[in-house]
């Protein structure tokens, strides 16, 4: 390593120490000891006991755990459609007309709502006698849906949900439009570009970066997904399994059957799964995220 | 130029229909909590629901008390009281018009209607706020979340910009290993670390929740890190010839022109802190020490869930944070976007 690069290491590694001291103080601990638990069988009221790879094993063979992986799969439908919507909310709420304070406040009230309490909501909408959503649908002479109840329609349910949620992204969205530079939209303006172009051209390329963070963010929430699923499903699991998602599986392993060694290794298989995914999001990114930041 | 008013007209039109049309959809379910946080106990799952808190009218009918309901009959609307139901329809008591009072049909119970009279319980407002310490809880939270807000603007600001605004060697692997820490799930590392806290002694204060903040945490950095990259570096270069160190380049040029990202870090904070149930139930034992979350959850006690109280006290609790949001704007929304270069 040259001079010049041992000085630049020792800079860069000074601005991330704060990092690296959290990581050594309160992650690597935790993550040591439960990659250590996957290689045991640990019933929690007992000590762990070493099995080696006894648990990942048990795995492969496991036909919920792959009835998991395929549920959370089909989830990341969710993906496009959150960051379509997202965006497209931020470019509706960014113009400066009368009242927009007000209209993104109300966009973004479903992202604070405490879980527990949408939760009961969407569960009283969902409902297939009286709930909202029916009630919605036969105004509309279409014919009511079983919603949660139903297999086929369980997963759409908590898509839908989610979808409501949007707000969230939505304001990380907005702060990036900011970030616009204006003397692009005027350069673009006596190019003759038209609203579209000017979306394609000048905004969507200014804000890759952050579409980049959603996108890695949305998947890696995506296949860690268990909050809604938890509380709104009774059995637990769903209709037929549909939505045994793969963090509610890992959740009963380790907390209701007590078999805390099975879920580790569920969540270090998980991980080498996100972390797999990432990796390709990222390689694939040099392609279509502009960084101004000469890189 | 009459054809661009129009046009500018007619997109007005559409954006106001399209946001009014999906507000409406957006706001209904919170418009549902604050409705039933208005209506009687016994009155929150009624079957069918309903919107308007109201209270169904009952009167005494040969010592009992029974439900007003209103028939539609041969074109008629009648108002009768329900004396029972039989195998062959619902008895019922005619009470107005006069003309036909007193007459007793039997009749399809579905075509009776309850009569309701709008009755807002306000009531529930206090009586939920007196549930738990309120006010004490409400300092816990606020101390907690403003501690989370400052120590993640510090820590996440100085290391995201490690990882945009300076090259060295081993970055990109190290920040690969930043974003692998979010994705070992919560819920295998929930134990241990609460393990490791008992073993600093660190349980039943509210150091858990605060003093990770200040070493950044990997979502924080990972966005910020993305909203330093889109600033130019010329201007980062300029400053560097101009012989500024690199902490001088961060504070009196980055986080200047980072406001909205930085404002989006501290309210994300903020929210996610405000609403924490799982840390301070995990990690606080002190009734004295606890955040409102964990009041909200003592709606859902042991004799059965108080929810007209749970969804009044919910929507106390999430009141601050739209008030927050809603003047907070500002920061987010600049009118134009600057990036510190000109033309």
């Amino acid at each position: 390593m040259s001079p010049g690069d041992k000085k630049r290491l020792a800079t860069g590694l000074l601005f991330i120490s704060p990092w690296i001291a959290g990581f050594l103080l309160f992650l690597l601990y935790p993550m040591a000891s439960s990659f250590y638990y996957s290689l045991c069988r640990y019933p929690v009221l007992r000590p762990p006991q070493f099995i080696g790879f006894g648990n990942y094993a048990r795995i492969i063979h496991d036909e919920y755990f792959w009835k998991a992986l395929g549920n959370t799969a089909f989830m990341f439908i969710e993906l496009p459609l959150m960051v379509v919507l997202g965006l497209a909310l931020a470019l509706l709420l960014n113009q400066a007309v009368r009242g927009m304070a007000f209209f993104r406040t109300i966009f973004y009230l479903p992202a604070i709502v405490p879980v527990v309490a949408s939760a009961m909501l969407w569960l009283w909408i969902y409902n297939p006698e009286y709930g909202l959503a029916n009630v919605l649908l036969t105004k509309l002479n279409l014919p009511g849906l079983r919603w949660l109840v139903d297999p086929r329609t369980s997963k759409p349910s908590f898509i839908i949900m989610d979808l409501w949620a949007v707000g969230g992204g939505m304001i990380i969205y907005l702060a990036a439009l900011q970030g616009v530079p204006e003397h692009l939209f005027e350069a673009a303006e006596l190019d003759g570009a038209g609203a579209w172009q000017k979306l394609v051209h000048v905004i969507l390329p200014s804000i890759s970066p952050v579409m980049l963070f959603m996108i890695i963010m949305g998947m890696i929430g995506l296949f860690q997904y268990f909050t809604q699923a938890w509380i709104m499903t009774t059995p637990r699991g769903g209709p037929e399994y549909s939505t045994l998602f793969y963090a509610l599986y890992l959740f009963q392993n380790g907390f209701e059957y007590f078999r805390m060694g099975y879920a580790c290794a569920m969540a270090w298989v998980l991980f080498v799964v996100i972390l797999g995914a990432t990796v390709l999001v990222l390689k694939t990114s040099q392609r279509w995220v502009y960084y101004e930041e000469s890189r | 130029m009459k054809s661009k008013t129009v046009k500018r007209r007619v997109t007005l039109v559409v954006v106001y229909g399209l946001l009014l049309g999906f507000g409406l959809l957006f706001f209904l379910p919170f418009l549902w909590l604050v409705t039933t946080s208005l209506k009687a106990d016994d009155a929150v799952f009624e079957f069918p629901p309903y919107w308007i808190p109201s209270r169904r009218e009952h009167i005494t009918v040969e010592g009992k008390l029974r439900g007003v309901y209103t028939l539609e009959a041969r074109g008629e609307r009648l108002k009768v009281v329900r004396l029972g139901d039989t195998p062959r329809g619902a008895r019922v008591r005619v009470l107005e018009p006069p003309a036909r009072a007193g007459e007793n049909l039997l009749v399809n119970a579905e075509k009776l209607t309850p009569v309701r009279h709008a009755c807002f319980r306000w009531e529930n407002y206090p009586r939920a706020l007196k549930t738990f310490p309120f006010l004490l809880y409400t300092r816990n939270t606020l101390y907690i979340a403003i501690l989370c807000v400052i120590g993640t603007l510090l820590s996440a600001s100085i290391v995201a910009y490690g990882f945009s605004r300076l090259q060295w060697p081993g970055r990109d692997v190290i920040f690969i290993l930043v974003l692998a820490t979010m994705m070992l799930p919560d819920q295998a590392l929930v134990l241990p670390r609460f393990i490791m806290f008992r073993h600093l002694g660190w349980i039943g204060s509210f150091k858990p929740l605060i003093v990770p903040a200040f070493f950044s945490t990997a979502f924080d950095v990972f966005l910020l890190r993305q909203f330093f990259l889109t600033l130019p570096g010329e201007l980062s270069d300029a400053a560097r010839i101009d012989g500024c160190s690199e902490f001088g380049i961060l504070w009196r040029i980055i986080v200047p022109l980072s406001k909205p990202a930085l404002a989006t870090v501290a309210l994300l904070t903020f929210i996610w802190a405000w609403l924490d149930f799982m840390g301070p139930l995990v990690y606080l034992n002190d009734e004295n020490t606890y955040t409102l979350a964990l009041g909200l959850a003592a709606f859902l006690g042991r004799h059965g869930a108080d929810w007209s109280g749970l969804m009044a006290a919910g929507t106390v609790v999430i009141a601050p944070i739209i008030v927050i949001f809603f003047f907070a704007q500002r920061t987010f929304i600049r009118g134009i976007a600057l990036t510190g270069m000109k033309g």
